[in-house]
């Protein structure tokens, strides 16, 4: 039953984005992200879902897997349209019903945040389709390397990371073997009140943390044996590189933002 | 040949704590006096049941312990020394018995480029290592899985893989095959045999199965915390009674030889595989039947 949790959600393909330098693509993002909230104009949101539109043809992740990430948030989208709807006052009243009224601004915003979510979701979920958690990683190793100079822990932190994701798989199966072994002596866990089932989780817990700790000991003594101490002159079998596809890239949201800057000036 | 380890009156004991997390006047002792040398190229069983210090000493070898009394050297290097700890770890790798909890990266590769980064070798040289060490294993074509995906022995191989990246005199296995299935510990220790034999890498075998114990060239006895035996494993297997007395057993058919010979028939004593004890026995039926 924990077997099919997936690890991130890495789309393991081929293509022009998922080659594309990871830092370039988390700062691309984040640029997107700037994009969608310049302005209150729906031709802001028309350039930001040119912007993911042209970057999806670029990633070949199929459509049905962009449906699956707006998926879970179809509920808070629907909340916070009704929300709007209700709650914003602004021009003709359309519909009244004693203190509930919806107005026009009203249809407006909610469509207006709506379209921002979606679009909000969809252009970060191409970042984490098309780029491994271990690359993401790197990423931001190298992204927050200048953050050294302050003394803060940057390769400490990428390290406690990608230990995280190793063991993340090892600790789920462990799980799933404590689970059964719990059961095989009779515990019930699948049924019953909530405060029962959380009580039921105590024995599954306890093991769990134990086997843990004595998991990251022995890694700790493997990896001292394996010479590791710290970042400190520390090199990498595989170094991030940015090809000219980066720089075209950038260059390209650049444009956008630009683009959206002029377009609020000019509405 | 000269030794590449050295060991010389080690002492090793460990502090127990009392209940209030003080330390307990009295300590255990695990080693007491324990002599010996290994000879570079060599590839040495240690052998010895739970609790005889067999690890402790494995752990004296890679500097994770140092001794309380006594030296141990590596390459000529004092393990005492600090300076010295991280050269004597890239000569002296150590593979553990859990390879699940040696495995750092979630790529093969990227594991096995651990140590070698960690020392500060340039890219394209860890490139190559990585390869080597891979192919050496023979994981050369899963070197872009992730851990979770391989079996038990094949996990081991690339923590032996890990090891081997760092170039090292020496490899110390301390119990490689305890969590595996019989087909995983035939591929660990064809693996050992192979890097033993092909790269002339030292191998220090810690183990309690005989069958493996019987493959390498020398093996040695720790008992309570000192060398009881120290032989070829022909010499070492035929003391069943000594071996069967400190709780370890000989392998099968050195033990129906033994019996055999208690009925008073004669056979030889050293006999340590199967094909031997065969042979011996076809030998036997042909001078009865004469």
């Amino acid at each position: 039953m924990l077997k099919d949790i997936t690890l991130g959600q890495y789309f393991p393909i081929d293509s022009v984005l998922h080659r594309m330098d990871p830092r370039f693509k988390i700062i691309e993002t984040m640029l997107f992200i700037v994009l969608l909230f310049m302005g209150s104009s729906f031709w802001i949101l028309a350039l930001g879902a040119v912007f993911v539109l042209l970057a999806r043809q670029l990633s070949n992740i199929p459509m049905k897997m962009i449906w699956k990430s707006v998926k879970p948030i179809l509920h808070i989208l629907a909340v916070t349209a009704v929300l709007n709807l209700l709650f914003i006052d602004d021009g003709d009243v359309l519909f009244q019903w004693k203190l509930l009224k919806v107005t026009e601004g009203g249809i407006t915003t909610s469509l207006f945040m709506m379209i921002r979510i979606v679009l909000l979701i969809i252009g970060s979920s191409l970042l984490t389709y098309t780029t491994s958690p271990i690359l993401l990683t790197d990423a931001i190793e190298s992204l927050l390397s200048p953050l050294k100079r302050v003394k803060f822990p940057v390769h400490e932190m990428a390290m406690m990371m990608s230990i995280a994701l190793r063991f993340i798989p090892t600790l789920l199966e462990e799980t799933d073997k404590i689970m059964s072994a719990q059961k095989a002596r009779g515990a019930t866990l699948d049924n019953g009140k909530l405060t029962e089932r959380a009580k039921a989780l105590i024995p599954i817990l306890i093991p769990l943390f134990v086997s843990a700790f004595r998991r990251a000991e022995e890694l700790a003594t493997a990896m001292e044996c394996r010479c590791y101490r710290g970042g400190e002159g520390r090199t990498r079998l595989r170094t991030l590189k940015a090809a000219p596809r980066d720089y075209i890239g950038f260059a390209v949201c650049l444009l956008f933002l630009a683009a959206a800057a002029v377009l609020n000036i000019l509405l | 040949m000269s030794a590449i380890i050295e060991a010389k009156n080690l002492v090793f004991r460990y502090q127990e704590n009392e209940e209030d997390g003080t330390p307990k006047k009295q300590e255990i002792p695990v080693l007491k006096d324990v002599s010996l040398s290994i000879e570079k190229g060599s590839f040495t069983a240690i052998l010895g049941h739970n609790g005889s210090g067999k690890s402790t000493f494995a752990k004296h070898i890679n500097a994770i312990l140092v001794p309380d009394e006594g030296k141990v050297y590596v390459d000529g290097m004092d393990t005492a020394d600090e300076e010295n700890l991280f050269a004597i770890r890239q000569k002296a790798g150590m593979v553990f018995q859990n390879p699940d909890n040696q495995i750092v990266a979630t790529i093969v590769e990227e594991d096995v480029a651990f140590a070698p980064e960690n020392l500060g070798v340039a890219p394209d040289e860890i490139r190559r290592r990585v390869d080597d060490a891979l192919k050496a294993v023979k994981m050369y074509d899963y070197r872009s899985h992730a851990p979770t995906q391989l079996s038990g022995g094949q996990k081991q191989r690339v923590a032996i893989a890990g090891v081997i990246a760092m170039q090292p005199d020496c490899i110390i296995l301390d119990e490689p095959t305890a969590m595996l299935d019989p087909q995983g510990r035939q591929e660990v220790m064809d693996t050992i045999r192979r890097l033993n034999r092909k790269k002339g890498i030292t191998v220090v075998l810690i183990t309690h199965y005989m069958e493996e114990a019987a493959l390498a060239d020398r093996i040695v006895v720790i008992d309570d915390g000192r060398v009881l035996l120290d032989d070829v494993p022909k010499k070492v297997f035929a003391q069943v009674e000594t071996l069967q007395r400190v709780g370890l057993d000989v392998p099968q058919v050195t033990e129906l030889a033994h019996l055999l010979r208690q009925e008073g028939i004669e056979i030889e004593k050293d006999i340590i595989s199967a094909e031997e004890c065969v042979a011996a026995l076809e030998a036997l039926l042909e001078k009865n039947r004469k």
